[in-house]
């Protein structure tokens, strides 16, 4: 779109965003090599009773569960998880969101009233508690968090696009696009979109941090993932009763999510800082 | 006006465009007449809010959504454009036939593709079927120094923030042109620019036009820009066409009171400042017949019962008043 090679010498001088990246990298680096980097792949479903609730040692760095079992390495298989209910979670809420912002965005009928007043419903709504009603509703397993938070996300990115189609359509070039002749499918795609392409990128990222954190207290509420998957709020869950005596149990769960989450807000924030165009101009 | 001229490109008849708004129905354009014959250059003269962008946008047919043509009819070269299929219209008048050259050189260009791929864009997409990639790149630097830009080769990788407002207005100059249209329809084109940079554009605009078969329809509240540039104007107020006149005959005759306000409020050497008594009308509730009449010393009650018919008053100008000032 814009300057590629400028894109990347701003990208590459903020912290905030680079430190983001190298998170969320490790994180996808550390979900797809799980089976090779985690010490004790099986444990990740067999139990071992006698090596139960262990403290960090050389041979299980961040201790065992309850059931014996190495966290860290199902902290790594947890990692697996957590990306894939984000990926698909936040790439849904898009695939619906986006299109469903430029409509109302570009037309301005009772299709936008429609659309908006529908997606200022959702987001009255606190989306934990929503998620909460419709993965409990559904049965609670992965599938239902990714539906769940599918079903409540897309309001934000349907808000954005909106806000930002509405502010565009005041800028004549849209206008002059129509006069020359581009029909309305033509104007939307390869002139609106493009132009909101950059807040979808950062609503994206700071929502993956956001689903991350939802999936993880969907588990921890027991509304989401089962055990004995080893998703990291369900881990958390299972700490609960053994706290604070194994430490280890919740606090190595709880800093992947914490980290997790971080990485993705940091790289929002650094992508809008250099994706906005007020800013992008400042400095050319 | 001489209804029987055949070479009329362009022409609107009693057109009237409401706009739906909060505060009400705006009756922005009543029963507005237009013609523009080929290769002529028209001005489309008024203040703001007289109805002169409304009736440019309605000719392409790109009002808002709240608007809506209530009555009138518009044809090009005798086709009824207001009957007209969405996808013909966009397939052989928008961007073909007719072109426009946007008000604001700041917002027109899409700020997140460089000038290259926006002018190619419009050639692959608006010009003959299968122009290759380099018949385009070609096509583009051709009519960008046609506009005088300066070394085009190395402008068409910019983006639209990095050039001036002089060069971006250049730059929308070459995109109106590109498709060769019969019209062209140019929205206040020097309005955001400075006074100097506005010179350079109309003689640009001159020296592209006048003489080469293409019309134009020249939108502008700046009488000193139309002079320059137009053959005849048309003066518009608060949305009903007051006088159309050749433009010398315009400046040294006016005939309808309007036309004689607008002229004395401009500024002049004795730095004698003049503006016209009175507001422009609400256009929620416009006065009754003409829509001057309020704020016109020669009106009486006869102004406000109807509209005036056109009286012509010479060859090729008339003036719409029952009591227009004397030669």
């Amino acid at each position: 779109m814009m300057g590629l090679r400028l894109t990347w010498r701003k990208f590459s001088r903020d912290k905030l965003a680079f430190t983001g990246s190298l998170i969320i990298l490790s994180l996808i680096f550390t979900a797809a090599l799980a089976g090779v980097l985690a010490p004790h792949p099986e444990d990740v479903y067999s139990i071992h009773p006698g090596e139960r609730l262990q403290p960090p040692s050389a041979k299980h760095l961040f201790g065992t569960d309850s059931m014996g079992r190495d966290i860290f390495s199902r902290l790594l298989f947890g990692a697996r998880i957590t990306l894939i209910i984000a990926i698909i979670a936040v790439g849904a809420s898009m695939l619906i969101g986006v299109p469903l912002g430029l409509l109302a965005g570009y037309y301005e009928n009772w299709l936008s009233e429609a659309i908006m007043r529908v997606a200022d419903v959702f987001l009255s709504i606190p989306q934990i508690i929503l998620a909460i009603f419709l993965a409990q509703s559904l049965g609670p397993s992965i599938h239902s968090v990714i539906l769940a938070l599918s079903v409540t996300y897309w309001p934000w990115f349907t808000r954005i696009v909106f806000a930002e189609t509405r502010a565009l359509k005041k800028t004549s070039f849209i206008e002059a696009t129509e006069a020359l002749g581009a029909g309305r499918l033509r104007t939307i795609l390869l002139h609106v979109l493009p132009n909101v392409s950059s807040p979808i990128i950062v609503r994206s990222s700071i929502g993956m941090g956001f689903t991350i954190l939802t999936a993880a207290a969907l588990g921890f509420l027991g509304a989401g993932a089962q055990p004995p998957t080893p998703e990291w709020g369900v881990t958390i869950a299972e700490s609960r009763q053994f706290l604070p005596d194994a430490w280890w149990y919740a606090t190595f769960p709880g800093l992947a999510i914490f980290l997790v989450v971080m990485g993705f807000n940091m790289l929002g924030d650094g992508l809008r800082d250099i994706l906005d165009p007020r800013i992008r101009r400042g400095l050319d | 006006m001489d209804r029987s001229r055949d070479n009329a490109l362009l022409s609107v008849n009693r057109l009237s465009v409401h706009f739906h708004t909060d505060r009400g129905l705006v009756r922005a354009l009543d029963h507005a007449d237009l013609r523009v014959s080929r290769g002529e250059v028209v001005g489309l003269i008024g203040e703001s809010g007289s109805g002169k962008s409304t009736l440019a946008r309605s000719v392409l047919r790109i009002l808002p959504f709240s608007a809506q043509i209530a009555e009138g009819d518009i044809t090009l070269s005798g086709e009824n454009l207001l009957a007209m299929k969405e996808s013909d219209l966009n397939a052989r008048v928008r961007g073909r036939g007719i072109t426009l050259i946007p008000q604001d050189p700041f917002t027109s260009l899409n700020p997140v593709f460089t000038i290259g791929t926006q002018m190619e864009d419009i050639v692959k997409w608006k010009g003959s079927a299968g122009i290759g990639e380099g018949a385009a790149g070609a096509k583009v630097i051709e009519i960008l120094e046609r506009v005088q830009i300066p070394s085009p080769k190395d402008q068409i990788g910019k983006y639209p923030h990095q050039l001036s407002g002089g060069q971006r207005q250049r730059i929308l100059i070459a995109m109106a042109l590109l498709p060769g249209p019969d019209l062209v329809i140019a929205d206040e084109p020097t309005t955001a620019l400075d006074v100097t940079v506005e010179a350079q554009i109309l003689q640009l605009m001159k020296s592209l036009v006048v003489g080469k078969g293409i019309s134009v329809l020249f939108i502008t509240h700046d009488l000193g820009v139309a002079s320059q540039i137009c053959h005849r104007i048309v003066v518009m107020y608060a949305g009903q066409d007051m006088e159309e006149a050749p433009v010398d005959v315009l400046f040294s005759h006016p005939r309808h009171p309007y036309t004689k306000e607008l002229l004395e409020s401009l500024p002049n050497p004795e730095g004698t400042i003049r503006d016209i008594p009175g507001e422009v009308p609400n256009l929620t509730q416009p006065p009754p017949g003409c829509r001057f009449h309020p704020r016109c010393s020669r009106a009486n009650a006869l102004c406000a019962q109807a509209l005036p018919e056109k009286k012509s008053v010479a060859e090729g100008h008339w003036v719409r008043c029952l009591y227009p000032l004397e030669a």
